[in-house]
């Protein structure tokens, strides 16, 4: 079976620094996948790679069999790839409701709709006419989390959406997540928090300095050699 | 000088509903301010443009009033390609290349229409309307074009509010003007919504270049000072409230018939002068919903 996302041998630069070299990766329907790595390791250079922000300078993107790697991130969200961006990146001068509104403009039908997204979080309901970065972090990141499932995606890529958020929190969010999982998305996840990643993913990949050092089923993998490949020891 | 009550009413009304028309210039170069971060300097040009084109229509007969409905579409079409293969071209790059562009493009205009026109001034006769009037008191009578210009600019301001708050399109613009990069991981092209900030934001332009012509005389090198009240306007309104630009239209037309009535030479001045007041104690105008830092 072709898997939904593979990536092949891509590269990637800002400027002269080579932030990706030769990175390969596989996700296959439904499944869970962690990316994992230190700061700076190319972590969100891949993601952003994957979705047509940074596009990389070599190798090849396939999205179902259909390669990608040159189209823009609008024209992705359209094919059923989308994105929890780093940082949430919640549009300020829009309320609740009209952020998860913009998740739904590429018009793909499915599932999801503004009730079923209301019904996975439900304070966001309680909090639809507020301002969108009136909500705390963790209600901020459901808002991410729910306008990226607006487009109705097939895969949805979530970059680090455990990042400053209380435990508590980020327990709530995880939870959700896998109930999206169950209903048949696939999930690619960045995430710096290893235990959270080993926990959450059918497989894992570890970066560092921009190449793959590590990768395999979370229960296939010794402690030892995580923190190797983590922290290049 | 006498001052009846009679008359400070009939100052205040004129000068709001001059007021009407200034709206109608700012309305467009807040738009695109806005939506992408763009200085029109050729908005005035602009402006200017569209009378012009009601002018070519009037040589068929056509009512300027009723050119509206073929100017506006123009202007429109007109703003798109211009957005695509110019303009978004000089985005991102720092604020000099598009206000180079611009201002490249305001000669380029105004030289074209004195090309075509010669600098010759023009007015567009709307008939009889243009002189009408309503009589409230006999002191006080209201002429039907500055009320109309008003009534217009209420409904395009009304119309915006709409689009924005509203429609899916008008969510993309102000999910665009927060973060185009984020936007775009939406699922939005911010090179096409730029395109259509741009048609519609001619599309205003178009409003009010036709009424700027039945109002008064207009020359092709007339743009630059259109473009210096587009301004005037936002500055006192504060950029990115549509009622700001409201109040800016207002307090601009107010602040011109109001100097006027002390010394018709004051017109200009008065209304540059509360621009400035407003600059240096509040320069974020005085309704801005900044986001900017």
């Amino acid at each position: 079976m072709t898997p939904v996302l593979s990536v092949q041998s891509i590269e990637s630069y800002y400027g002269q620094f080579q932030a990706l070299s030769g990175i390969s990766i596989a996700v296959e329907e439904g499944q869970t996948v962690a990316i994992i790595g230190a700061n700076g390791a190319g972590k969100s250079t891949l993601m952003k790679a994957i979705a047509g922000v940074h596009p990389p300078t070599k190798g090849a993107i396939q999205f179902r069999g259909k390669p990608i790697s040159g189209s823009s991130a609008y024209a992705l969200v359209q094919q059923g790839i989308a994105m929890v961006p780093e940082g949430r990146r919640i549009f300020p001068s829009l309320t609740v409701e009209d952020n998860l509104l913009v998740g739904a403009y590429s018009g793909r039908k499915g599932q999801w709709t503004l009730d079923k997204v209301y019904e996975l979080f439900p304070i966001l309901k309680e909090r639809r006419k507020n301002g969108g970065t009136d909500l705390s972090g963790g209600q901020q990141q459901m808002v991410a989390v729910g306008r990226a499932l607006m487009s109705n995606p097939e895969l949805i890529l979530m970059d680090e959406v455990s990042l400053g958020l209380a435990p508590i929190v980020v327990n709530e969010i995880y939870e959700v997540i896998r109930r999206i999982a169950a209903l048949g998305t696939t999930i690619l996840l960045v995430e710096q928090d290893v235990s959270r990643g080993l926990r959450e993913a059918s497989y894992v990949y570890c970066l560092l300095e921009g190449r793959i050092s590590l990768e395999g089923k979370p229960s296939d993998l010794k402690k030892e050699e995580i923190s190797r490949a983590y922290f290049g020891i | 000088m006498d001052l009846g009550i009679d008359r400070i009413i009939n100052m205040l009304v004129q000068g709001v509903l001059l007021g009407g028309l200034y709206v109608l210039y700012g309305t467009g170069l807040s738009l695109i301010f806005g939506v992408m971060r763009l200085v029109n300097l050729a908005h005035g040009d602009f402006i200017v443009l569209s009378a012009y084109i009601s002018l070519i229509l009037a040589g068929f007969g056509v009512n300027p009033l009723i050119s509206i409905v073929i100017v506006v579409p123009v202007m429109f079409v007109l703003g798109l390609p211009l957005q695509r293969f110019v303009l978004n071209r000089t985005l991102g790059k720092g604020i000099m290349p598009p206000l180079l562009i611009t201002f490249g493009l305001s000669v380029i205009i105004q030289n074209a229409l004195q090309l075509g026109f010669s600098a010759d001034t023009q007015g567009l006769d709307a008939g009889a309307l243009e002189t009408a009037s309503i009589t409230i008191t006999p002191s006080l009578s209201i002429g039907l074009m500055p009320l109309l210009t008003f009534v217009i600019a209420i409904a395009v301001l009304i119309g915006l509010q709409v689009f924005f708050r509203r429609t899916r399109l008008g969510r993309a613009f102000r999910a665009t003007s927060d973060d185009p990069e984020a936007a775009e991981m939406m699922g939005i092209n911010s090179r096409h919504v730029y395109a259509l900030a741009m048609g519609l934001s001619l599309a205003i332009v178009a409003i009010a270049g036709i009424l700027l012509g039945v109002r008064t005389n207009f020359a092709p090198a007339l743009g630059p000072a259109r473009l210096l009240l587009a301004f005037e306007t936002v500055i006192i309104g504060g950029l990115g409230s549509i009622w700001g630009t409201l109040a800016g239209g207002i307090i601009l037309g107010l602040a011109q018939t109001i100097g006027a009535q002390i010394n018709p030479a004051y017109f200009q001045l008065s209304g540059h002068l509360v621009t400035l007041l407003v600059l240096v104690f509040r320069p974020t105008g005085l309704f801005a919903v900044t986001r900017d830092k």
